[in-house]
């Protein structure tokens, strides 16, 4: 008995401090947002998180795109010859990529590489007093480091995920004409007809709210990092683990939003 | 004396969980002065500078800067009383993403009163101050030794010209040349800005070459002060066994345990 006790009161510990921990995180991206309200606005921290996310990850995001849609391609080629359906390659792969695959994808790439990078540079700043020294010079350290970083990772992410669309389409193009037998504008045609602007804005939306919560998670999780580089570290891992986490589960949000009837 | 100091600490309490940092610190700092604050390692000195610069939040206890309680000012007024202040970090905190002039230049900057082109020139100018060359200009923070780091530090500290400052160990890590240079340019900044300074500090020579007055911090609370000449044979045995350096007298490291 008192072991089931136990196990519901370490339960009910967890789900209250889970509470705790959405509620400030909440609390903390509203102080962000609020920044973009009234100046001032720290425009050269914009730029330098939306090169790295829109431009600096443009050789990762791609690479992973391409490769995808060319796995994608030969799968659904191999799988659908079992009920003669092999024609759908085409639709399968524009659809798959433009509606889940890419975005997702890039997502997770963004969240290893820029929402570690966020927590690491916050955290670090955090831990050396950098930013109590951004208190001390009267700028405010949510405004000059969160908020242009979430604005930035928003609006990129979406442009991203507009090339991992192409590249992965490509992928997709090329084993379907190199490989297998599709022609070049057969191939094209497939792609083009069965696609619909609700697919491509669904998939754009979905990254503007990925890069939203790798911004949101590497941000909080640096920001809040304690004791020395140990802690650092630490921040960096639970930034990547959570937005990844969020990622997944808003995706499926989202897609039932989009798409069920 | 009867006029308004330009920081009094009343009462500042301040516990991290159930260990009690400052338990009372009562502190008044007369306007234009240099107040020497001293005490052994942990005894509560960073934290009390952090409290007033509203870093971190007391339990209790007021603060006032010219005379008004910062706890009650509005949060505009609140800031730009704080605006006039200017704070040297312990370990630098230099924004290790930036070159050095711009993080000499970085609250003027921030408040555009110079233009991004000038900044430069500004920098260099801060920096001759405190002995370093128009160089150190571009390079940055992760370049520099430990020692030049706390000078540009210390340069970024009173580039926008503050009225009170707090300096926290500005001489720890320099040879004793250097120190005594900053030890020249605290007080310069005192008598040519009209500022009020507080420093922190473990050592006496500079103790006694920047402070008018001194306050010694023990067990969470002031428990003396007096001028700044008189360290060393103030008849208090906390503060003279501290100011020698002595290991036998009432205050005790614990070591053991
Ligand atoms: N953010 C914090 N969280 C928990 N404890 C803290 C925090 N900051 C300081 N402390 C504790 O408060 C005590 C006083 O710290 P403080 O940094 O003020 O010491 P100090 O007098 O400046 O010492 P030193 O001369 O070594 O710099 C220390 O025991 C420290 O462990
Ligand atoms: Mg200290």
């Amino acid at each position: 008995m008192d072991r089931l006790l136990d196990a519901v009161a370490a339960l009910g510990r967890l789900s209250l401090g889970l509470c705790r921990s959405v509620g400030a995180v909440a609390v903390f991206a509203a102080v962000a947002l609020s920044g973009l309200l009234r100046p001032p606005f720290h425009a050269r921290n914009f730029a330098r998180a939306f090169a790295e996310v829109a431009y600096f990850s443009l050789p990762v995001v791609g690479l992973t795109a391409l490769f995808t849609g060319m796995a994608l391609a030969l799968q659904s080629y191999t799988g659908f010859a079992r009920f003669n359906a092999e024609g759908a390659v085409a639709n399968v792969v524009v659809l798959s990529i433009t509606r889940e695959l890419g975005p997702v994808i890039a997502a997770l790439m963004i969240a290893g590489r820029i929402g570690a990078a966020f927590a690491a540079e916050i955290g670090t700043m955090r831990v050396t007093d950098q930013i109590d020294a951004l208190s001390t010079l009267s700028t405010d350290p949510m405004r000059y480091l969160v908020t242009p970083r979430i604005a930035a990772t928003t609006l990129a992410l979406p442009l991203l995920v507009l090339v991992a669309d192409i590249l992965g389409v490509a992928g997709g193009f090329l084993i379907g004409t190199g490989k297998l037998d599709f022609t070049a504008a057969g191939y094209l045609r497939a792609t083009v007809d069965f696609l619909q602007a609700m697919d491509v804005v669904s998939g754009l939306v979905k990254a503007a709210v990925f890069g939203f919560f790798v911004a949101l998670m590497g941000c909080w999780c640096g920001y809040t990092s304690r004791g020395g580089a140990e802690g650092v570290g630490a921040a960096t891992t639970q930034a990547v683990v959570s937005s990844s986490i969020l990622i997944l589960a808003s995706n499926y949000v989202l897609t039932e939003l989009f798409f069920a009837r | 004396m009867s006029a308004v100091p330009k920081l009094r600490l009343v009462g500042l309490r301040k516990a991290f969980g159930a260990k009690v940092v400052l338990d009372g610190v009562d502190l008044e700092v007369p306007r234009g002065s240099s107040m020497v604050i001293l005490g052994g390692s942990g005894s509560g000195k960073s934290v009390t500078v952090k409290c007033v610069l509203g870093l971190i939040e007391p339990d209790g206890g007021r603060i006032e800067i010219d005379g008004r309680d910062l706890a009650a000012l509005p949060r505009a007024e609140r800031a730009a009383v704080l605006d006039r202040t200017g704070m040297l970090f312990q370990n630098g905190a230099l924004f290790d993403s930036l070159p050095v002039w711009e993080n000499v230049c970085f609250k003027l900057l921030a408040q555009k009163r110079i233009p991004r082109r000038a900044a430069r020139d500004k920098a260099a100018e801060v920096l001759a101050q405190v002995g370093l060359g128009p160089e150190v200009c571009d390079l940055w923070p992760a370049e520099l030794s430990g020692g030049m780091q706390k000078r540009v530090a210390l340069a970024r500290a009173i580039a926008a010209g503050p009225d009170l400052i707090f300096f926290d160990e500005p001489t720890t890590g320099l040879d004793p040349i250097m120190a005594a240079v900053i030890d020249g340019l605290i007080v310069d900044v005192v008598k040519r800005l009209g500022a009020t300074a507080v420093s922190i500090t473990h050592d006496m020579a500079s103790a006694r070459r920047i402070g008018d007055h001194a306050a010694m911090i023990h067990k969470g609370r002031i428990v003396w002060t007096g001028p700044a000449k008189a360290l060393g044979n103030s008849g208090n045995p906390l503060v003279d066994q501290f100011a020698r350096g002595e290991r036998e007298g009432p205050i005790t490291m614990d070591l053991r345990r």
